[in-house]
This record gives C-alpha cells, structure tokens and sequence, in this order.
C-alpha cells in the first residue's frame, strides 16, 4: 500500500475518534445515531443481545408449546385455540402446527439466538475491548450486520403469521419436503421465506465475521502479540473463520433448493410421486443438499459452541484466580477442533446409503474431535482444581457448561460410531446429545458471558440472588429433562413425531414424557426470571463503583465504567503480559498493562 | 487538550476485509462445484458443450483486467482524466460480459438445454449466473467510484477504492477462468 493512503487512512481514523470526543463534552449524539443505527461497536453488541432474547423468549415459548402436545397429547388446552387459533382447533396442537413450531424452535435458537445473539454479542462486545481497539475494522459494516440480521428476524417473523404457516420441514430444511410446495402446507410461502431469511441471516454472518477477523488480527494494540489474547478473542477468531468459510456453502445450498422452488430444475428431485402423480423432475439427488446442508451444519454446531467455550475459560480463570491451565493447548485444541470440524459433515448422513467405506474415515476422524475436546476439559479441571473460587452466577454457569460438556459430549462418542448410529440416528437419543452438548452447554457459556459483563455493559451489575436460583433450576432441570431422553432413544423412540399413541410399545414412555414436560414449563419460567433480571437490573441494578469489579486483568476493565465511543479516552493501554497473571508472586492479580518487573518472569 | 490517540493497524482494513471476503466467496463456489462433481459421478449425467461465446467473454474480462490495472497506475500519478476513460472502459467491459454470458444462456437453451432441462445445464445457469452477478457487483462498485472522480467539493487522494476495486476485479476475473477450466474439463 501507497504511503499516501496509510496516512490519510490514519487521519481518517484520529479525525472520526477527535469528533467523538467532542460530542461528549458538548452535546448529545441523536437518539437515532446513538442507538438506533449506532455505529459503536459496544452498542451493536447490546442490540444483538437483546434481539436475541426476544428471539430466545419465542422459541422457548414454542418448545413449551409442543412439549404439551408431547406430554399430554389427549388433553385439550381451550387456551391454546385462543392464541393459535385454527392451529389448535379444540385446544390440540394440530399436526402441521406441531411441524411448524419445532421447526421454528431449531431455526430460532441454532442461528438467531445461539449464533447471532451468542457470539454477535460478545464478538463485538470483546474483541476491540480486550484487542485494545477504538472500534470494529468497518464500523459501518458492523452496523449492517446488526441490521442485515434485522431484517433477517423481520422476514422469519412474518413467516409464522402467513396463511399456510411457517416452514414445517425441520431445522435441516431437506427436500424433497422443502422443494415441493404441494408436499405439504408447511412447504409453501413458509419455506420461501425462510430461505429468504436465511439468506440474510448468512449476509449478516459474513459481514460480522469479516469484521471480527480483520479487527483482531489487525488492530491490536502496542504489545498485544496474537500469545497475549486472551482465549476469549482466539476462540471468537476461530468462530469467525468458520462462520466465513462454512456459511457461503450453505448459502450455495440454499440458491440450488430456491431454483428447484421456482425454476424447475432438478438439482434435489427425481423420481417423485405427490398425490399419485409423477413429476417431470429427473436426475437430481436430495443427498447432494445433505452434503451441503451438513458441510455448514457441522461446523456451525461449533459456531455456536467456541465462543461459549472462549468465555468459560476466562470466567474461570477469573473467578478461580489461577491462570488459565494450559493455555497453548487450549489454542491448539481450538484449532484442531476448528480443522476438523470441516472434515466430519458426513457423521449426519452415515444411513443415507453413504459409502460404508467412506462412512468408516468420518468415524475415524468424528473420533479424533474427542482428543481436542477432552484436552479443553481438562484444561477447565485443572484450572479450577485448588482454586479459590469466588462462585458468582457466572463461575455457576462456567462450571455448568464444563459438566454439560462433558456429559452430552461422551454420547456423542456413540453416535460417532456409524454401526452404533444405525440403531440411534433420529431417535431421541440425537436430540439428548445436541441438546445436552450444543443447547445446554451453550447457554450456559452465554449466561456466563451475561453475567459476568453485564457491569461492563451497563455499569450495572445484576442481582445475584436472583441469579443462583436461575442457575440451579436451569442445570437441574435441563439434566431431567434431557437425561431421560437417551434412554426413550436407546429404546428406539424415533424424533420428529407428533403422536406415539398408535406405538404400544412406547407406551412405557408416556408417564416419563408428562414429567418432562412439566419441567420444561418450570425451566421455561425460571428463564423468564432471568429475563426480568436482566431488565431490571439496566435500570435499577446495584451501580458499578470500580473500573474492574471482578479484579480481572484483561483490557476491557481499562476502560471508564462508561466508555464512550472509542473505548479510551486517552492513549489505547499498551499490553506487557498474557492475560493470566492470577496468583503470580504473591500478588492477587497483575492486569495486562502492568510492565513485566525487572525480577520477574515473563509467564 | 488530550486527543485520541491513532489506532494502531498494519494493512488497510477495507483491504483486509476484502482479502477474507474473497475467501468466503472462493468457499461458496467450491460449494458449487463439489456439488457439480457429486453429482456428475451419479447416474444420468448429460455431458455436452459449452457455448462458444464463453470463450468471448473470457477475453472480454482478462482485457478488463488490464483496463483496470491502468487506471489504478494512472490514478497513483494523478492523471485523473485518463483515470476516467480507463475506469469507464471496465466498467463497459463488465457489462459486456454479462451481456456475453447472457447470449451463451440463450444459446444453450435454443439448443434443446434450458434452465429446467438436464441437471447439468442447470448447472451451467446457476453456476455463471451467480459469477455474473458478482460482475455486476464490480461495475456497480467502478460507477460508484466514477461519480466519486467527478465530484469537485471533495478531493480524494487515497487509492484504497481503486486498489480495492481492482483487486476484487482481479478475483471475478480469475474466479471465471477457473470456473471455465473447471467446467470445460468436468463435462
Ligand atoms: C465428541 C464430540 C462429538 C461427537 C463425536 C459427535 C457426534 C455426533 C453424531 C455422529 C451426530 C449424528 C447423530 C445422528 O443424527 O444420528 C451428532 C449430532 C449432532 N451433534 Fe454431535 N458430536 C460431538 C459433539 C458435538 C458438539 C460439541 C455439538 C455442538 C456444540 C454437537 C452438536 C450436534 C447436533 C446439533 C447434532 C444433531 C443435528 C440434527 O440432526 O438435528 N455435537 N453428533
Ligand atoms: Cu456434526
């Protein structure tokens, strides 16, 4: 690059950071520009959050909803028909009703609460705070991520109060259900709008993501080398690279499934029958959208999961004030997780008539992610073995994750095993383990996340009380919930059924199925009481009086209790040391800033 | 007063994100692809000849390449009104392609292949069609840029745009001759 333009790309950025400064002392910024169309960063973060809770709340509510179908399908609810309306004739969930509702309850939490609302949150809240940046690469650009997945939730919204419904095919979308508008009423407007959603939503994803990467790659400040960030920024980082690299293929699934829709082609169809009559549809292969669909699909699980991971490593780190165990391992285990998670897709589709011999290299290297993984968690043990731990809300939910991980991530052992996935594919064995692995233990590290940067945030901090019965009902619960599962699963109980009446032989199920219901409903409330927490605690929680509550090292606790646009009002600190330096010579902790002492050593 | 102090970065950012952008639109047609060869290696597969203007607009957008990387030469020595000329020829150039690859679809479907025929003329469509609005994508960008040169209030010395663009331009340009390869080769 021309010397000219490193200047004047510099003075660019001192000019827009002088005008702010300004603003603060003079007059407000408009209500627009500050929080509506906001280009900071740190409010971006709080928009993405708080979509994500609204999206978190309707998703929830519709599992609620389809569990009492579930639980209870000869009881009628008349309160139903008055929400749902022809959709629960006579208080029963009809049955496209119950395809719809579990569809949108997969779609809603995988992408827009726990990829979107997870780590568009923190990704954009951490990285120029704990990078030492004044904002994001593109501020702009972040804005219209923020509002590319806007108008994503806006479409998908309008999906479920379109006649026909909202798409009813499963979260995975597959066709032949999902290209045929007369395959079902579910596969009409519903589905055009999800892919249009979708579209997006993976719009919004790359925007994001390409921001992430080259802020933090790029604009770290004096001393912060890549071995001096915190493990929050490396997983972010590894997030954002699968995001960028996996969402295109799904996109470019996505069109092939739209021209079958609409152009009449056959990339997904051949050979199919509606209503006794033959389609002109020849030659295609619906496996082919399989393999797209699950090239994203498997590294998207770990979308969701690294940036949770990220924040549990440091919660606990900070909370047990020890240094992070291991911390190269974690990052090298981060990226093998990172390397192969683009290399296993095929473990979804070992009954699709795939390639035994095929089959046998994705169990082979569906294994080896147990490696990486088992490293991590021993990382954690370690990490708060002999700690003194300060078990706040977010250490809870940290420990949480690390047992959640553990459990739902041992099943996934078996299901790696394509002999052993014949019996258990498509059984509630399934939903246990990505229930228990990825939903679990996901939210568990977006809770942490919640509570621990919540002062950060809002100068605030949330009220704790509050906060331990929130993480006591919610591990408990989700374990009777889920825990039970495997065994249905184990018995053969196949997933994405709305009645098993006609089934004698799951009849034995029937008592266990009510209890699991009833506590959904409790666990659902106690989220709700999360909910009012949070929003209580904006307004009316206990004021934040320190700069660094949790006496933590890194960056973020640098800043004034409310910083302004550019994060530091003076110099950006420059960084001496790792971002672990808990317990070290007697001191309790020594922030990232401090030069290393003539006597010390470097860690 | 105390000012803010300069964010520290080493390459451009816009450059950077346009490197990482690259990457992800490389990914969304290696999707393509692969899906092209899953589906070659299965039954039914019709193998035929792609239209001759392909190879047309294949000069068309190298020739582009070397209008663009003119103007970005000339742009660095300040000679804005060959700056113009040369960003408007690409421009032109673009469109031209497009307008190619359109004629080659309407060739294809007059010989018996339309976009609901066989799999692999589908292919075909979806494939350079989805190439074709990137194109597009650069002339629109270059036409943002043209209006930039002639707006007299606001002088702009910077060649981040233009070198922006021009990379970009470079990519499209490249992206097709791999996809012409692989399409040619993969029948
Ligand atoms: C030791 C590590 C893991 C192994 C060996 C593993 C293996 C598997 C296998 C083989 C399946 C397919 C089961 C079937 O459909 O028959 C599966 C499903 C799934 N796994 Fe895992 N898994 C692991 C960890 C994870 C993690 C960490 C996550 C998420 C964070 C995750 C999320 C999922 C999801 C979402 C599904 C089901 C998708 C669906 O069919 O709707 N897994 N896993
Ligand atoms: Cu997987």
């Amino acid at each position: 690059m021309s010397n000219e333009a490193t200047l004047h790309s510099q003075q660019e950025v001192m000019h827009g950071a002088h005008d702010h400064h300004d603003h603060e002392h003079h007059h407000e910024d408009s209500f627009i520009s500050k929080y509506v169309f906001s280009m900071d960063h740190k409010m971006i973060a709080k928009q993405f959050l708080i979509t994500g809770i609204v999206w978190a709340i309707i998703g929830a509510f519709f599992s609620v909803l389809f569990r009492l179908q579930l639980g209870f399908p000869d009881a009628t609810f008349p309160w139903l028909e008055s929400i749902l309306g022809h959709w629960a004739k006579g208080g029963r969930i009809t049955p496209e009703a119950y395809y719809a509702l579990v569809t949108m309850h997969g779609t809603i939490l995988v992408f827009f609460v726990l990829t979107a609302g997870l780590s568009g949150t923190f990704s954009n809240l951490l990285i120029p705070l704990q990078v030492g940046a004044r904002d994001m690469a593109s501020p702009f650009m972040n804005c219209l991520s923020y509002w590319f997945f806007f108008l994503a939730s806006l479409v998908m919204m309008a999906s479920l109060f379109v006649q026909t419904g909202p798409a009813s095919g499963g979260w995975t979308m597959y066709p032949p259900l999902s290209a045929l508008g007369d395959a079902s009423i579910g596969s009409k407007i519903g589905v055009d709008l999800w892919l249009t959603s979708m579209a997006l939503f993976v719009v919004s994803q790359l925007l994001g993501g390409l921001n992430y990467i080259s802020t933090l790659l790029n604009m770290r400040t004096k001393g912060m080398s890549m071995t001096k960030m915190p493990l929050t920024i490396w997983s972010f980082f590894f997030t954002a690279v699968l995001g960028v690299l996996s969402f295109p293929v799904l996109l470019s699934g996505f069109i092939l499934l739209l021209m079958d829709r609409h152009a009449g082609t056959s990339f997904y169809l051949s050979d199919i029958f509606i209503a006794g009559k033959a389609l002109a549809n020849e030659g295609g292969s619906a496996i082919l959208y399989q393999h797209l669909f699950w090239f994203l699909g498997h590294p998207e699980v770990y979308i969701i999961i690294l940036p949770a991971m990220g924040m549990v490593s440091e919660v606990l780190a900070v909370s047990s004030r020890k240094p992070i165990f291991g911390y190269l391992a974690m990052i090298g285990s981060l990226f093998a997780i990172c390397i192969l998670a683009f290399l296993v897709w095929a473990h979804h589709m070992f009954v699709t008539g795939l390639n035994p011999f095929l089959g046998a290299f994705f169990v082979l290297l569906t294994l080896l992610i147990a490696v990486p993984s088992a490293i991590k968690v021993f990382n954690w043990l370690t990490t708060i073995w002999k700690g003194n731990i300060r078990f706040t809300p977010a250490a809870l939910f940290s420990i949480g994750f690390v047992s959640t991980f553990i459990s739902g991530g041992l099943t996934g052992i078996w299901l790696g095993n394509s002999s052993i996935d014949i019996h258990l594919h498509d059984t509630y064995f399934v939903i246990a383990h990505f229930h228990i692995v990825m939903g679990v233990s996901a939210f568990f590290g977006m809770f942490a996340g919640i509570y621990h940067w919540f002062p950060k945030m809002y100068g605030r901090f949330m009220n704790n009380t509050i906060g331990y019965i929130h993480f006591w009902v919610t591990l408990i619960g989700a374990y009777l919930i889920f825990w039970p599962m495997h065994y249905e699963g184990m018995a053969g109980m196949p997933r994405r059924y709305f009645d098993y009446s006609s089934w004698t032989s799951f009849n034995q199920f029937g008592g266990l199925n009510a209890f699991i219901s009833i506590v959904v409903i409790l666990v659902f409330a106690t989220q709700l009481l999360f909910v009012f927490n949070f929003f209580y605690s904006i307004f009316k929680g206990r004021k934040l009086t320190e700069q660094n509550p949790w006496n933590a090292t890194t960056l973020e606790w640098t800043t004034p209790i409310h910083a302004g646009h550019g994060n530091w009002p003076g110099e950006i600190p420059e960084v001496h040391r790792w971002a672990y330096d808990y317990s070290k010579d007697g001191r309790d902790f020594i922030p990232q800033t401090e030069p290393i002492g003539p006597n010390e050593s470097a860690h | 007063m105390h000012t803010m102090s300069i964010q520290r970065k080493k390459i451009h950012p816009h450059k950077y994100s346009l490197w990482i952008a690259m990457g992800s639109i490389t990914m969304m047609f290696i999707g393509f692809t692969s899906a092209y060869v899953v589906k070659r290696s299965q039954a039914n597969w019709l193998a035929f000849e792609l239209p001759h203007i392909f190879w047309l607009s294949t000069a068309v957008i190298l020739l582009s390449s070397v209008t663009i990387h003119l103007a970005l030469k000339n742009f660095k020595e300040r000679n804005m009104q060959r700056y113009k000329q040369l960003i408007t020829i690409t421009a032109v150039l673009g469109v031209v392609f497009a307008a190619c690859q359109w004629i080659g679809f309407s060739q294809l479907k007059s010989s018996g292949l339309p976009l609901n025929g066989p799999v692999s003329a589908s292919f075909i469509y979806v494939i350079v069609g989805v190439h074709m609005l990137h194109v597009l994508g650069g002339v629109v960008a270059l036409l943002v840029m043209f209006g930039r040169a002639y707006r007299t209030r606001v002088r702009t010395y910077s060649a981040v745009p233009i070198e922006v663009a021009a990379t970009y331009w470079h990519f499209v340009d490249v992206l097709w001759i791999y996809l012409l390869i692989f399409l040619s080769i993969a029948r």
